[in-house]
């Protein structure tokens, strides 16, 4: 799986787009509203590779964060001339109010290119790039708020293993989603998605990326996976609770929910 | 498709017809937009060929040089070229020049991609040893890897193997010229380069590794290639 992602790290995105039209965007995007972060959030986004996630969780508290402060300013008519410029000064300085992302990834060169990505795009505070194993995680026992992989567990060899290890480093009261390719619920449109799947994928892949073999492999990877109802139930082992998942473009994808309480 | 078996050869992907014709087209854009993704024109080749290899695999059988070519499968690698030995060879022999060709082009024959999408695996060594002795082209027809050389190295394999990629290569190569060049290509060039592809035996028929004391001159004589311009 390895050598997958590293000939895959530099084309990573592109691929993403063409593959899905676009349309990935809006998964990840809904994924962030699902979590609803809010300031001093602390983030775990495990194979978060090239960023995706994490830019988007700093995008989302930044603007919570702005919320916040102009509400503030609203409620309080009476402030002085000094207590307005403190509390702009206040969004200068923490304009993330204490939130952080760590970005874990087994693989250096896909947080290589979400290195670069993060400089290229202006985001430098709140964010850490960590190398790491989904089944056996580089950090202490209940560190983190939320604990996020997207895209990420179909390629991990032992996912109960990797489901542990959300548990025991999320804090009591944390979160676990997870957004993966599912089973397609409508039977129609499952043909013609493993049509496009399976002929088109890997020529784009042979097109694009110059790589037939990988995106063959992303193929089979996304029809092994567990569907939907399964995958609950692994999660339940692992010690969650209120779990629950929400199909996306009918089961394409999917997000699974669950709670450390 | 999901399995690995229907494997003729190492590297061997099964297409479907649909993708095929989906790589055709795909590859031929993406080579159009940047000449230089070597990989595509190999796709190309090997999507597009499959009328024409038989035909080039044929003139191989009927020539008796062609045909040892085809039993025993010659490849030109680094690891197998005796490099010091073609370096002593006298100035002018093909060795000679071939080494020349590769050291002041700083090109290697190691880095031609191996067949990946025919579906025959003499076939695929057909196409293969087209790639492989695409550089002794080169040192035949004594031009250089840039565009300009390209093009009209490709004019001539397009004459002698009739390879749709070819073809398209040659057609579309000098999209990327300059005015002056197209001159050049179109007034000399070009007409001196289907002159010889038309006169020459078919060059898939030659045991270059053979022939390497052999004087260029001499080979180009016996072949049928015209003296370049």
């Amino acid at each position: 799986v390895y050598q997958v992602f590293e000939s895959v790290a530099r084309k990573y995105d592109v691929m993403n787009d063409s593959m899905s039209l676009g349309i990935h965007r809006v998964w990840k995007d809904v994924l962030l509203h699902k979590m609803n972060p809010s300031p001093g959030t602390l983030l775990l986004d495990v194979a978060g590779g090239t960023g995706d996630i994490a830019f988007r969780f700093i995008n989302y508290v930044r603007s919570v964060r702005e919320r916040q402060l102009r509400r503030k300013l609203k409620h309080h008519q009476n402030l002085s001339w000094q207590e307005i410029a403190d509390s702009y000064q206040e969004e200068a300085i923490k304009p993330l109010g204490d939130s952080q992302v760590v970005v874990c990834d087994i693989n250096t060169e896909m947080l290589k290119v979400g290195r670069q990505k993060a400089e290229h795009l202006g985001y430098s505070e709140g964010l850490s790039w960590v190398v790491g194993n989904a089944e056996e995680l580089p950090f202490g026992d209940e560190k983190f708020d939320v604990y996020t992989v997207a895209f990420g567990i179909r390629n991990v060899t032992h996912i109960d293993l990797a489901l542990q290890e959300a548990y025991r480093v999320l804090k009591p009261g944390g979160r676990f989603l997870c957004l993966e390719f599912s089973q397609v619920t409508n039977p129609v449109l499952s043909r013609l998605y493993d049509l496009y799947s399976f002929q088109i994928i890997p020529v784009l892949g042979e097109i694009i990326a110059g790589d037939w073999k990988s995106y063959q492999y992303l193929v089979e990877s996304i029809r092994r996976f567990p569907p939907q109802e399964e995958f609950k139930e692994m999660i339940e082992d692992a010690g969650f609770l209120k779990v629950d998942y929400q199909n996306l473009t009918s089961g394409i994808v999917a997000i699974h929910s669950g709670f450390k309480l | 498709e999901r399995d690995g078996g229907g494997r003729l050869y190492p590297g061997h992907i099964r297409a479907s017809p649909l993708q095929k014709a989906l790589l055709a087209a795909g590859s031929a854009l993406a080579a159009l937009r940047d000449p230089y993704r070597h990989d595509m024109v190999a796709v190309l080749g090997e999507t597009t060929g499959c009328l024409v290899l038989p035909n080039l695999r044929d003139k191989m059988r009927n020539d008796p040089e062609g045909s040892r070519i085809l039993q025993e499968r010659p490849r030109i690698r680094l690891a197998t070229l005796d490099v010091e030995g073609l370096r002593r060879l006298p100035e002018g022999t093909l060795g000679r020049e071939y080494l020349r060709f590769l050291e002041d082009n700083k090109v290697s024959p190691d880095t031609r991609m191996p067949a990946k999408f025919v579906d025959d695996e003499e076939l695929a060594y057909v196409i293969q040893r087209y790639r492989e002795v695409h550089d002794l082209m080169h040192t035949l027809l004594g031009m250089p890897t840039n565009m300009l050389g390209e093009v009209v190295v490709k004019w001539f394999e397009a004459v002698q193997t009739g390879l749709p990629m070819c073809v398209l290569g040659a057609a579309f190569g000098p999209i990327h010229l300059n005015a002056r060049k197209l001159q050049v290509l179109a007034t000399e060039l070009i007409p001196w380069a289907v002159r010889s592809g038309r006169n020459a035996n078919c060059v898939l028929n030659i045991y270059y590794e053979q022939r390497w004391e052999q004087p260029v001159a001499s080979l180009r004589e016996e072949i049928g290639i015209f003296p370049p311009p």
